[in-house]
């Protein structure tokens, strides 16, 4: 039979090294100890792939993996396995998020191998929110796993190559496996105790939920440093610019699960120009988080303001001063 | 029902000794279950223990019981049915995201687990198995301490 002119592999992936779970960048840069910057696309309402290429384009130089977001706030966007297909395709180095709520385990099992098998290095296991807080609150919600057993469920696909059912894979996904972490939600205490729940079911990164609360990441990362978790996973930790004082307001009001303290608010409504100083209160937090033992990296997260965070990382001064930092014990 | 479940978890140390008991008792009597039958025993079981946990805990009857792993706060009433610990986006004021007017059940899991001898909170708990919906796991349990099935 005459072989199809097509390209086997869609991505250009790099050999798997030692000790190292993915073929990805992003995983490369967290093992040699370097400060990573990952970033949040949010997926277009469109069928047009230039859409994902323009909106990925912005954070060119600046990031080391890109989010792709699997209907976040339960609301409906074009699938994260497409969006990293594409940008796979273009040599980006895509998150691929995965969230409990829209499939049950045979969905879930069939993406990540058909991720992988598109060159996705990364997944990030999330368990989702509420269908209720979408533009589709009359749909059923799944939740057949949870975060934690779909980190389980992916772990075992790539270590042993098997299914859950315990049927075997023929390839196994190279997927550099990821989680989600909220150190700024009741019950407070529980927090670091669930990631380290979430080390032990696979979890190799997180990612946190927005941090304007030094003080309650510290005594958080207190806790992970005591548990000893900092050495065995990739902290980064979620930042974001706030677009003004009412943004803020509005988000504490109508986004559960982000905590912005009121003395943040004040200082943005006490800014002549608010936008600005939103981005300055981002790079302020990127660099004392940076400092905080136990952090790998952060995760910009800048909705709407995407064109911020190449100005974010250049001032922030992270990528500049990264090949300074002494690498990490793993 | 809703205060009786709240009620429940504040006793979560005494339902841990009932039930310890309790459990010692149903596995002992494994003989009886299996010289009447296993399968013809399901139902009257699987009927008494929706009534008596359902009441307590407002059980949803999974079948793969998790209490004594979650503070005596059943998980099946988490609207995303998380069995391994809270999502992001409880309320500063501990309640669900979901439901406002509700504790978050893994709140409550939490100060429940403080109060019990074993820390069981932290073990992960496997995916669910939607095939064991509606039967009893009191029996389950009866039958796999005397027949350890392979669970690998």
């Amino acid at each position: 039979m005459e072989q199809r002119n097509v390209h086997l592999s869609p991505a250009e992936l790099l050999p798997i090294l030692p000790g190292h779970s993915s073929p990805g960048r992003f995983e490369r840069v967290l093992r040699a100890g370097k400060f990573a910057v990952s970033t949040e696309l949010a997926p277009p309402d469109s069928a047009d792939p230039a859409q994902v290429y323009e909106r990925a384009s912005v954070f060119d130089g600046y990031v080391d993996a890109i989010n792709a977001t699997d209907g976040s706030g339960a609301h409906c966007h074009m699938s994260s396995v497409a969006v990293c297909g594409l940008l796979t395709r273009a040599g980006y180095s895509p998150i691929m998020q995965i969230s409990c709520r829209d499939k049950n385990r045979i969905a879930i099992q069939g993406d990540i191998l058909g991720a992988s098998a598109m060159g996705v290095a990364n997944i990030l296991c999330l368990s989702g929110d509420g269908v209720e807080s979408g533009d589709h609150p009359q749909a059923k919600s799944v939740f057949d796993l949870d975060c934690m057993s779909l980190l389980q469920i992916s772990k075992n696909m790539r270590d042993n190559s098997t299914f859950e059912s315990g049927r075997k894979l023929d390839k196994a996904p190279a997927v550099f496996l990821g989680a989600a972490a909220n150190p700024f939600a009741p019950p407070y205490e529980f927090r670091a105790d669930r990631l380290a729940k979430k080390v032990a079911a696979g979890a190799q990164f997180v990612q946190t939920q927005y941090c304007y609360d030094i003080d309650l990441l510290k005594t958080y990362m207190h806790r992970v440093r005591e548990l000893g978790l900092d050495k065995k996973v990739f902290i980064l930790v979620g930042v974001g610019p706030l677009a003004s004082a009412k943004t803020a307001e509005w988000i504490r009001k109508n986004v559960p699960g982000v905590h912005i303290p009121d003395a943040v608010v004040k200082r943005l409504a006490g800014a002549e120009n608010q936008r600005a100083e939103g981005i300055q209160l981002c790079i302020d937090i990127i660099q004392q988080v940076s400092e905080i033992d136990g952090v790998h990296g952060c995760h910009i997260m800048a909705y709407r303001q995407e064109h911020a965070v190449p100005e974010i990382v250049e001032r922030s001064g992270i990528l500049s001063q990264r090949n300074r930092r002494q690498a990490p014990t793993r | 029902m809703y205060k009786v479940r709240l009620w429940s978890v504040r006793r979560a140390r005494a339902l841990e000794i009932f039930y310890n008991a309790f459990e010692k008792m149903v596995v002992a009597l494994h003989p009886v279950w299996n010289f009447i039958g296993y399968d013809r025993i399901e139902k009257p079981f699987a009927v008494t223990e929706k009534m008596v946990k359902g009441f307590l805990f407002d059980c949803q009857m999974c079948g793969q019981c998790a209490l004594s792993s979650t503070g005596m706060s059943c998980p099946m009433n988490c609207p995303k049915s998380l069995r391994n610990g809270p999502c992001g986006g409880v309320r500063s004021n501990g309640n669900c995201e979901i439901k406002p007017d509700m504790a978050c059940v893994w709140v409550k899991a939490w100060e429940g687990n403080a109060l019990m001898s074993e820390n069981k909170v932290h073990v992960v708990q496997f995916p669910v198995n939607h095939q064991l919906s509606g039967r009893s796991s009191w029996l389950a349990v009866a039958r796999d301490k005397n027949q350890p099935t392979d669970k690998s």
